[in-house]
């Protein structure tokens, strides 16, 4: 199936979980990272349940403090 | 208040934008902007808000220039090295426009004093380098209904979002808590290229401008992010479902700013 990571389009296997995903892609310190499935934000309690669908669009929120 | 002839000509190249004219010039000079943090992020945006002619500016920030602040923050000079930031960034905005009052504020934010600064203010700015900083002001400018930019950077990396009451998600429907000390590293820890802050600073003050001028989109509602390496700007959309948010939601369980332990950027090498 196809989904749409970060903006990139991208093949992945059928019934891909949003864990796998974050493997998949690599994200650093994903415990503090939001993540949002179709222009919805996705609990943390709640990713391990959430299973992605072809056509998909996620999005990585990464914390960013730094104004110094 | 009528233009002077002065006025007119420094601010030519705004009066004839159809989007300022002489109305919109006179609206910044009107506006109060508050910018919290006179570092990487609020050097650029200060700066371009007193050229801009904004008329009253607040900076607020409890350190003194270092030297390693120089490779980024440009409104010091290293003649500064050891002065309140504050009293170098309002010497820097005075000598780049005498129609802007700066009121200094040399302190650290806190709960104790958030809500009374941002009160007078139209637009906050959050230059701030920690997250108990970004989020006392996310829950104080939700609770004063204060439009704000947040922003971050860090290595070639920056994000900005805006909030306006009303229109869109706050700083803590995206990210709900700080995270722990140390768990995401510091500019200190990781390091930062000084035109980042010159890039996603000047997107601050042009938000503070749009936002009172009342021209334009605002990015309320979108995270922009701009990954400085792949010369990419994102616009991400954030999501709606926010109603559970623990201070802008329907029932929410902050009602008044918290003060988070402080993990900073030191700057001290």
């Amino acid at each position: 199936m196809y989904i749409t990571v970060a903006g990139n389009g991208k093949e992945v296997k059928k019934g891909l979980t949003l864990p796998e995903l974050i493997e998949l892609e690599q994200v650093e310190m994903p415990d503090y990272v939001t993540i949002s499935v179709n222009d919805v934000f996705i609990d943390a309690d709640k990713r391990a349940d959430t299973v992605l669908k072809d056509g998909d669009t996620v999005e990585f929120l990464y914390f960013m403090g730094g104004g110094c | 208040m009528a233009l002077t002839d002065t006025q007119i000509e420094r601010y030519s190249r705004h009066i004839i934008l159809k989007e300022v004219g002489a109305k919109g010039q006179k609206k910044l000079l009107n506006a109060k902007v508050l910018i919290i943090g006179a570092g990487g992020l609020g050097a650029p945006a200060a700066m371009y808000l007193a050229a801009a002619g904004v008329g009253t500016i607040g900076i607020v920030d409890a350190d003194d220039v270092e030297l390693s602040n120089l490779q980024r923050q440009i409104i010091h000079s290293t003649e500064d090295v050891g002065k309140p930031k504050v009293k170098s960034a309002k010497e820097t905005m005075e000598r780049m426009n005498p129609d802007v009052k700066v009121n200094t504020y040399h302190m650290f934010v806190d709960a104790s004093n958030i809500r009374e600064l941002i009160r007078e203010y139209d637009f906050i700015i959050d230059g701030t380098d920690n997250f108990p900083a970004k989020f006392l002001i996310n829950d104080a400018c939700v609770l004063e209904k204060k439009p704000f930019s947040h922003a971050g950077i860090i290595r070639f990396q920056g994000q900005l979002m805006t909030y306006v009451p009303g229109e869109g998600p706050c700083y803590r429907c995206v990210f709900q808590d700080p995270p722990p000390k140390d768990a995401v590293p510091t500019c200190k820890q990781a390091g930062v290229i000084g035109a980042m802050g010159g890039v996603i600073g000047s997107l601050q003050a042009m938000e503070a401008v749009k936002y009172i001028i009342g021209k334009g989109d605002l990015l309320t509602g979108y995270l922009l992010t701009f990954d400085a390496l792949k010369m990419e700007f994102r616009k991400v959309k954030l999501p709606s479902n926010t109603h559970n948010c623990a201070v802008c939601g329907d029932h929410p369980t902050i009602t008044e700013p918290i003060d988070y332990e402080l993990n900073v950027c030191e700057d001290k090498i």
